[in-house]
């Protein structure tokens, strides 16, 4: 139990997938303008994460790592296929993001609205294949997964949301003309990764 | 001809898309603490987005709209393994440097982004151009970015010491927080400050 504690502590705060890994950058800083949004695209960020990176773990574990195959038939075991592990995930990714999306438009329709294009770009947010290929990287087993898969989306919808707080308040201020908007964006994210990075070291 | 120019040259400052379309920042941030592995990795990207791009257009007529992002990601996913599959064989230790960038060169935004803007109404030799110039514009903040993050964090470039580092009885001290992360935001935010204040019609109105 501890050791989960641990691991989603991890994904959360010390390896923050936006501030330590610049994953998911590119709706990162295009949809946090408002706070509203922000928490809106965050938690499809979370659910999607939750669900594809151990839908990914069970792919890759029974289908892909060199000798998955074995449980079909004795044959099959020397067989490698995880060089096309980059199209399973991103497959896997698509079809739950289509998923999401379509349940979305069903039943909270301002929100579907609200996120727009965002929303089929969470398939082409790194942090979701990230995900999924640090679980490979480190061999996680399938409830490490799952719980990696969640403290990562909870970390990034951490990080965006606090920046969409800070961008409302922003608008108040006085920068210089060149620096509105991005540069100035870019460079409050940096801060804030300063900021995370005194959470290095922490454990339970 | 002028047409095909712009689609070539509009990307590297008048519409970059690292810093006015906002897009592939990702590994633009993650591989430039080190001059050779950015340098790759903007090649990668170059020949991904050129072939993307080209096998998009000529397939515009014939993929369905609603699964057009499964078909774009396909496409794009079997380019990024053509890739890797060639780094591994070939230039071993920097591909174990990139590590999981190069597959996250398939969700890099600038690849699906201009198939999905670009290639999907436009003829196929444009969108190579197309494909080209972004590619180009992605290369050089990219190698912008690392060469001020080498120099500066470790005094060297492209692995050759140009500055005497201190600790071996040269002069310079390295900035430590070049070779962080917060060190790529700061330089990113300038360089796109930069642009602004030579481009001031790229200036963000509230």
């Amino acid at each position: 139990m501890e050791q989960y504690l641990n691991l989603a502590v991890k994904a959360i705060f010390v390896e923050n997938m936006a501030l330590a890994f610049f994953l998911g950058m590119c709706s990162f800083l295009a949809v946090s303008k408002r706070v509203s949004t922000a928490i809106g695209l965050g938690a499809a960020v979370i659910f999607v994460l939750t669900v594809t990176v151990p839908l990914n773990n069970v792919v890759y574990n029974y289908a892909l790592r060199p000798g998955a195959l074995a449980w079909a038939s004795p044959d099959l075991a020397d067989i490698d296929l995880s060089f096309l592990g980059f199209l399973t995930f991103i497959g896997t990714i698509a079809a739950m993001t289509q998923i999401v999306e379509m349940t979305l438009d069903r039943f909270v329709p301002k929100l579907y609205a609200a996120l727009g294009i965002f929303l089929p770009l969470i398939a082409v947010n790194c942090a979701i294949l990230g995900a999924s290929l640090f679980m490979m990287e480190r061999n996680y087993n399938l409830a490490e997964s799952a719980v990696f898969g969640f403290g990562s989306g909870v970390g990034w919808a951490l990080a965006i949301i606090a920046l969409a707080g800070i961008r409302e308040r922003l608008r108040y201020s006085n920068p210089p003309e060149g620096l509105r908007g991005l540069g100035l964006t870019f460079i409050i994210v940096g801060l804030m990764a300063i900021g995370f990075m005194a959470f290095a070291g922490v454990q339970l | 001809m002028s047409k095909s120019r712009d689609a070539l040259i509009d990307p590297l400052f008048n519409n970059n898309p690292i810093a006015l379309q906002v897009l592939g920042i990702c590994s633009a941030l993650a591989v430039t603490t080190k001059m050779d592995t950015a340098l790759v990795m903007s090649v990668a990207v170059v020949f991904v987005l050129l072939f993307s791009n080209l096998f998009v257009s000529l397939l515009r007529h014939q993929i369905p709209t609603n699964i057009r992002i499964i078909v774009q990601l396909t496409i794009i996913a079997s380019l990024v393994i053509v890739v890797d599959q060639v780094l591994k064989a070939y230039l071993f230790e920097i591909s174990k440097q990139l590590s999981v960038f190069v597959g996250l060169i398939i969700t890099n935004c600038i690849i699906m982004g201009r198939a999905e803007a670009y290639a999907m109404q436009n003829p196929p030799s444009m969108s190579v151009i197309d494909g080209i110039g972004n590619g180009l514009g992605y290369a050089v903040i990219l190698a912008g970015t690392a060469l001020i993050r080498e120099l500066f964090g470790s005094g060297a470039l492209l692995d050759v010491q140009v500055f005497a580092l201190a600790s071996e009885g040269g002069w310079y001290i390295p900035n430590g927080l070049m070779v962080l992360s917060p060190g790529a935001f700061f330089i990113i935010g300038f360089f796109i400050w930069a642009i602004r204040v030579w481009k001031p019609d790229q200036v963000e109105q509230d």
